[in-house]
């Protein structure tokens, strides 16, 4: 619940989250300064067994640069995305798989760093609400279509209009049930009611 | 019953608006620690002012200190030293870890601004930053006795933050009254 309010938050506040003194700064120390120059943003990233690439991407592409929340790991040129790189490409020729490389990296930067979220009591409601917006819609959707067929029946048919009344002054309602009358009306207590209300206005007048 | 039905989207509208209001005060960059309540991550690196001299989490076992991260080239880390060498003076043990800097520069800067360490880990590579879950300079972690982090500041210490989030927990476990 805190993590799927904090997400939400997150998107709006973003605008709003520039540094400000005494905000911890981006770590840029000389050498990795140099270093970013000297690649300019090309990484060339050699592995022992070219099989290890595709999961490298993948992670990167999952992780989510602590410093610059809302880019990812393969996204950010921030000195600690590279430094992270370096570590995810070290221990993935250390053999470790997708779970402990993250698992790693959470026990340090906390869950936080996993931009595919684990689903526990903080983010069932975030990985739910995609299934409860569908479920709300076809409900909303199900009332919708039923509703109309009740309904038509009740309604004053606009034919009814055109037809000619006694009066342009007798109120709409009664025009249109006067039109249904000129269509065979369907019951007794249908023209009583008519009759009634067409008797009403007569008599006021 | 239908007529109360019109004020659902009124009432989402306020909900959402309370749920973004309160959000404004969160600060986004501040994320969670994973590390406080474990133990400090073990390290084996040279100290700063000696190349050959290894320093462990051994160093500061058995004290309650402050590890304080930092670095010449992180501007708010200026703003910071005075109340490092404030707390310093008052008692407080102070162990520097300079990250991802040039030892050279370090060491003026100590000159330069006083030196509130009992002694700095030099951390060229940030190895043992990346072990902490650091993602920017300054960062404070108050660890205890037991080599237990029990506090992480990210950002500047000042005066304020000191009183209000750091006092309280170092005077329960050092049992002291500054």
């Amino acid at each position: 619940m805190k993590l799927a309010i904090l997400l939400l938050l997150s998107v709006f506040t973003f605008a709003a989250s520039t540094e400000v003194i005494g905000s911890p700064e981006a770590i840029e120390s000389p050498e990795a300064i140099e270093r970013t120059e000297a690649i300019k943003g090309a990484e060339v990233v050699a592995f022992s067994d070219e099989s290890l690439r595709p999961r490298y991407q993948q992670l990167l592409q999952e992780l989510r640069c602590p410093k610059c929340q809302n880019q990812n790991l393969a996204d950010s040129n921030s000195p600690i995305s590279q430094d992270l790189r370096r570590e995810i490409q070290r221990m993935l020729e250390e053999q470790m798989t997708d779970k402990q490389i993250k698992d790693y990296l959470k026990s340090r930067y906390s869950e936080f760093i996993l931009y595919r979220p684990e689903v526990n009591k903080n983010t069932w409601l975030l990985w739910g609400s995609p299934v409860l917006v569908v479920l709300l819609g076809l409900l909303i959707l199900l009332r919708h279509n039923r509703k109309p067929e009740p309904s038509a029946e009740n309604e004053v048919p606009t034919a009814g209009n055109k037809v000619p009344t006694a009066s342009n002054e007798v109120p709409t309602a009664i025009r249109g049930a006067g039109a249904t009358d000129k269509e065979a009306p369907t019951n007794s207590s249908d023209q009583q009611r008519l009759a009634e209300l067409l008797g009403d206005k007569e008599n006021q007048q | 019953m239908n007529r109360l039905a019109l004020f659902i989207p009124l009432a989402l509208f306020f909900g959402l608006s309370l749920v973004l209001l309160l959000g404004l005060d969160k600060d986004p960059t501040e994320l969670p620690s994973a590390l406080v309540g474990e133990a400090f991550p073990p390290f084996n690196l040279p100290s700063l002012k000696d190349e050959q001299n290894v320093v462990t989490e051994q160093d500061f076992n058995g004290e309650v200190v402050l590890v304080n991260v930092w670095a010449t080239w992180c501007f708010a880390c200026r703003i910071e030293h005075p109340m490092l060498n404030k707390l310093s003076e008052q008692g407080v043990k102070i162990i520097g870890l300079n990250y991802k800097d040039q030892r050279a520069g370090a060491l003026a800067w100590l000159v330069e601004r006083g030196d509130p360490y009992q002694f700095n880990i030099f951390d060229a590579k940030g190895r043992l930053g990346i072990d902490l879950g650091v993602y920017g300079a300054p960062e404070t972690y108050l660890v205890d006795a037991d080599g237990i982090i029990r506090y992480r500041r990210v950002g500047v210490v000042d005066d304020r933050v000191w009183e209000s989030e750091f006092r309280a927990i170092y005077e329960q476990i050092t049992g002291t009254e500054q």
